[in-house]
């Protein structure tokens, strides 16, 4: 092997020595320092100041922390984390930088309001964030719905609720059901009625698959908890007239209290328990359901079935 | 234009060629295509977007860089290898030689932006799967983006023509950076009063304005850029491409090269 070539070996096997052994230590500083680098994020906190940093380049910034801020909840989300202290400033970055990033003020202010775990329990920040949106831009209906559902869902506040319909409904091409909600929320309409029409509009009205498949889910729990409700209520009945609860849903229909077989939205029929209160058989495939629950359970992390992503 | 002149733009395009600064495209593409498959994994919604404003970015920063590194050799290398008097000894004026210069590295952005186009708009079309009318709007972006790269040519042949390289580079490089700011100078001098108002009015005209020539950010949202915008700020570019060159060649005629 001639000198030169002997050089090329030994360089070429410590550059790779080299190379290894700094992935190595890197993934050593990573587990050291968990979470590193969204808590630097902090340390420029004005989206005025990124701004003026970004050179003109406001869009790749924008794109960054949007990215940035969809990461941060969906690994808090994933942990079930309680706490999501960054999410605010990340998103008001994101639109401060780019104000007409309407996907930033869309599933924003769905993963600022709901309450933990499900999202960072700040509905007064997600009305901010909207408002803000609005303001940019005026012509957007799905701001205007996206305020109103925040307005009804985390804080029940029904002439906000149909003020922002009622404002979104007068945006030329807005959605129909909007002057519908803006009318039904004015007279307080039925709760679960109210929740079946908005989230079959936000089903309807969304090209994003994961939005699609998340508004399919609070679907499927809206229905299973109006059943296990008029199970629970057949299942008193059927106690006070024989002096003990069903043992399944066929004793019912023998009785004639109830007429057809009563499945839940994935096809299984429902369990009637002996105290008298009815559970599904997979829970873990209904989110979002607040009814036949089994005692003491615990929701695994967020997850949609690959029926709802696929279609 | 002059024969003599487009000879040493060949000559300068195609020295550039062989200093490999076309390499950069290789960058460009690994970028590009990186960011196409991997950002719809990563984040929600804003596939089109990326491309656009990451795609858009890289082209002017890319450009922005190769202008002042090639920009500010091209008077200096030239003297320093001597190449410099063989072609001066000719019948060649000074002025045709710097405004031969300019449009050799003018025309290697060129060339170098057009293929950087055909990425993004392939880039494009594999994250939308077509195109859409208002996509046309992102070849606006990319002329403006041309017309910086005059103006930065310009402005690095006007410090190579009297600095030393690295001066010529920290010079250009600070403009590029105080342009960017160029409309914040207009509002500070708005504000102000008295003598000192017509000083920051001064230094906001006198500086380039690069900010009014990045629409990234609307064309990335399918906002249309006006014609008169588009009229204005060619207008604009190559007159003070021109100013500047006409101050490069001042002073190059000028410059004592022995």
């Amino acid at each position: 092997m001639k000198p030169s070539q002997r050089i090329t070996a030994i360089a070429g096997i410590l550059l790779i020595v080299c190379l290894t052994v700094s992935i190595f230590a890197l993934r050593e500083v990573d587990r050291l320092r968990a979470g590193a680098t969204l808590e630097e994020v902090l340390y420029v906190p004005s989206p005025k100041v990124m701004k003026r940093l970004s050179l003109g380049y406001d869009g790749l910034l924008a794109d960054v922390y949007w990215t940035r801020a969809v990461q941060y909840f969906g690994s808090h989300h994933h942990a079930r984390a309680r706490n999501y202290a960054l999410l605010a400033p990340l998103l008001e970055i994101t639109t401060g930088l780019d104000p007409h990033l309407t996907v930033a003020y869309e599933f924003g202010a769905n993963f600022l309001a709901p309450k933990p775990p499900n999202g960072g329990g700040m509905p007064e920040r997600a009305i901010e964030l909207e408002e803000f949106g609005i303001r940019n831009n005026p012509d957007d209906w799905h701001l205007y719905y996206d305020l109103g559902f925040i307005y009804y869902m985390e804080l029940k506040d029904y002439a906000k609720a149909a003020d922002a319909f009622a404002r979104g409904s007068r945006v030329p091409g807005a959605h129909p059901f909007l002057k519908i909600m803006a009318a039904q929320m004015a007279q307080h309409g039925g709760e679960l009625e109210m929740a079946r029409l908005m989230w079959a509009t936000t089903y309807q009205s969304t090209q994003d698959t994961n939005v699609k498949a998340n508004a399919r889910a609070h679907l499927r729990a809206l229905k299973v908890d109006e059943d296990v409700t008029a199970l629970e209520r057949l299942a008193s009945l059927y106690h006070e007239k024989y002096g003990r609860f069903p043992s399944s849903t066929s004793e019912l229909q023998a009785d004639g209290m109830l007429h057809g077989s009563l499945l839940d939205p994935l096809g299984n029929p429902y369990k009637l328990m002996p105290d008298g209160t009815v559970e599904v058989r997979d829970p873990d495939d209904l989110p979002f359901i607040t009814k036949g629950l089994p005692p003491g359970y615990s929701a695994p992390p967020p997850k949609f079935l690959p029926s709802d992503l696929g279609s | 234009m002059s024969a003599r002149i487009v000879h040493i733009a060949s000559n300068t395009f195609r020295e550039a060629v062989r200093d490999r600064v076309l390499y950069n495209l290789i960058a460009f593409a690994v970028l590009m295509s990186g960011a196409a498959i991997l950002v719809g994994q990563i984040s929600i919604g804003i596939e089109r977007l990326v491309v656009v404003n990451l795609g858009l970015t890289a082209v002017s920063l890319f450009g922005v860089v190769i202008a002042i590194f090639i920009g500010i050799g091209l008077v200096s290398k030239e003297i320093e290898k001597r190449t410099l008097y063989t072609v001066l000894s000719r019948p060649v004026r000074r002025w045709e030689f710097i405004v031969g210069k300019f449009f050799g590295l003018a025309g290697t952005l060129v060339v170098n932006t057009f293929f950087m186009a055909i990425g993004v708009f392939a880039s494009l079309l594999y994250v939308s799967h077509h195109f859409q009318k208002p996509d046309g709007w992102i070849l606006v972006a990319l002329y403006f983006i041309v017309l910086q790269f005059v103006i930065i040519t310009s402005l690095t042949l006007l410090f190579s023509s009297f600095s030393s390289p690295l001066l010529s580079a920290v010079f250009a490089f600070s403009l590029f950076v105080i342009g960017s700011f160029a409309e914040d100078l207009r509002g500070f001098a708005a504000m102000a009063q008295g003598a000192s108002r017509w000083l920051a009015t001064g230094a906001a005209y006198l500086v380039p304005n690069f900010s009014s020539l990045n629409v990234i950010g609307s064309v990335a949202h399918n906002q249309p850029v006006g014609t008169y915008l588009i009229l204005s700020n060619t207008v604009y570019a190559l007159v003070y491409a021109g100013m500047a060159l006409c101050g490069a060649v001042m002073i190059f005629e000028h410059r004592n090269l022995k």
